[in-house]
């Protein structure tokens, strides 16, 4: 553990919208390759707490850190779908090559490289067959699957998914999480995830942060027998 | 007959403004279309509208502050209008539609008041409100000047356009994505707000404030319906503006009709077909 790259260091950080707080004093490290799930209640500030550790809004006190050469252009990011892309007309070619613009800076278009990245990324999500669809006539799965790729075209480090299921059915969902493992395990992607899905979350993840009225944060071992963990998973009953 | 209309055609473009108000009529469409596509998708179809009230507004206070030389103001003014509606896009107390809304309405209703206020004895305010909330003629009272004004604006829009085209892209799809992995979103967003101004007086010559709405709805929304890429999207809605545009031109030469209604029931027209030729396309395929 103690050998391991830290990337992302959270220290003393508060987080909420204008002036009322949602979170105090959070303190968290990621590693290289480790697989952190964020659980927690609905408005418990699991989404925010991405938003703020990606600088899409500022934590309103605290210090969030990338270490290990983690650049701001090499993160990956699966957002939750918005209501405009519904109705988009995009290629999937196009929405997938849209992850390699943190690369470009200034440069007006795709380079070579990118184009290749694009397409493997798509190889790697096994989406190469839908890359002229229109994205808004895929199903649910496919439609994460092509955002997964856009992301994956982003970076090789670090990876943020908020809610990768919702909505999808179990047998997607299945694919999707053995999919999110791979990444992790195979190609030693750092995952940070969101999930409403206690029991996924424990059977893949390396850490749990754990946010509410209690905050947790350890590895998936000290969770399950903390007593937080234990009033959390008791609804699961003795599976774990 | 047709061979009639040919003639009366080919005897009005030996006029020079009759060619003048073709080639601005088509650059503007051509630009008002580029960015329509994404002011659609960004859900604020209905920011040509509100920003053309603002530019009437701005056009009655320049008029009373006796400006003579009104386009800089106008253009200033409109600038920093879009640029306040297309910041708070999201994550605001005020909403998109409803702060476009809230600017445009004001916008006109304080126009107006000025222009009757310190009505400057020209007499005919109601007139002068018409002339500019539709267009009418003044398209046909072009200068040599205002064309090459237009030319130049058009070129600037276009290049940014293409140049961008990758980043507008990207922010429109996603811009929590785009501001996440290190694009600066806002930037672009600001280009984008900066350009719809520009367009936006521009085209006030043409259709007027009331009827610019269509020049950046109706090519999207009926090339969105048959198109699936947002490249096809962008070029095919590039080309219905222009076609429809020459087309409400000359008909309403012609005929004899007011400019700004022909081109949008033309508009109106080929977003009907669009729309046919989308049902048929979705039975066949079924």
């Amino acid at each position: 553990m103690n050998n391991k790259t830290k990337l992302l260091e959270c220290k003393a950080v508060s987080l909420g919208y204008d002036s009322r707080t949602i979170i105090e004093n959070l303190n968290f490290c990621v590693c290289e390759g480790d697989y952190l799930c964020i659980v927690g209640e609905n408005g418990s500030g699991k989404s925010t707490l991405m938003r703020t550790v990606l600088g899409l809004q500022p934590p309103l006190s605290g210090e969030i850190s990338y270490l290990g050469g983690l650049k701001k252009n090499e993160i990956g990011y699966l957002p939750q779908q918005t209501p405009v892309q519904k109705d988009f007309p995009a290629q999937v070619r196009e929405i997938v090559l849209s992850g390699c613009q943190g690369r470009c800076g200034f440069r007006p278009f795709y380079n070579k490289k990118e184009k290749t990245l694009a397409a493997e990324s798509m190889e790697r999500m096994g989406i190469t067959h839908l890359s002229k669809r229109c994205y808004r006539e895929l199903s649910g799965g496919q439609q994460q699957r092509v955002l997964l790729a856009r992301a994956l075209c982003a970076t090789g480090k670090i990876l943020l998914l908020d809610e990768p299921v919702a909505g999808l059915d179990p047998k997607v969902t299945a694919d999707m999480y053995e999919m999110i493992n791979s990444l992790n395990k195979k190609d030693g992607i750092t995952v940070i995830m969101i999930s409403h899905d206690l029991q996924s979350a424990l059977s893949y993840a390396t850490h749990i942060l754990h946010i509410g009225k209690n905050i947790m944060f350890g590895s998936k071992e000290e969770y399950l027998s903390s007593d937080l963990g234990k009033t959390f998973t008791l609804g699961l009953g003795g599976e774990q | 007959m047709v061979s009639q209309w040919l003639d009366k055609l080919h005897d009005y473009l030996q006029f020079p403004f009759v060619r003048y108000a073709l080639i601005v009529g088509m650059l503007i469409a051509l630009c008002s279309s580029l960015l329509g596509v994404t002011l659609v998708l960004k859900r604020f179809s209905f920011i040509g509208d509100g920003l053309s009230h603002v530019a009437f507004g701005a056009m009655a206070i320049a008029a009373v502050l006796k400006i003579t030389n009104n386009m800089p103001f106008i253009l200033i003014v409109t600038v920093i209008c879009a640029v306040l509606l297309l910041r708070t896009g999201q994550n605001t107390k005020l909403k998109g539609d409803a702060a476009v809304a809230l600017i445009s309405v004001s916008a006109l209703a304080v126009g107006y008041l000025v222009m009757n206020m310190f009505d400057t004895g020209s007499s005919n305010v109601s007139g002068d409100v018409c002339t500019t909330l539709f267009g009418s003629t003044s398209i046909m009272t072009l200068s040599v000047s205002e064309v090459w004004l237009c030319v130049g604006l058009s070129a600037v829009v276009c290049a940014v356009f293409v140049l961008f085209y990758n980043k507008i892209f990207a922010v429109t799809f996603d811009e929590s994505f785009a501001k996440a992995t290190g694009t600066r979103a806002d930037l672009y967003n600001l280009i984008v707000a900066v350009t719809v101004a520009v367009i936006i007086v521009l085209a006030m010559n043409l259709v007027g404030s009331l009827l610019i709405s269509a020049l950046v709805i109706f090519p999207a929304l009926s090339a969105m319906r048959v198109f699936k890429s947002f490249r096809s999207v962008t070029v095919c809605s590039a080309v219905f503006s222009v076609i429809c545009t020459v087309l409400g031109l000359m008909i309403s030469v012609i005929a004899g009709t007011p400019i700004g209604s022909t081109i949008v029931a033309i508009d109106l027209l080929g977003f009907i077909i669009f729309c046919i030729i989308d049902f048929i396309g979705g039975r066949i395929r079924k």
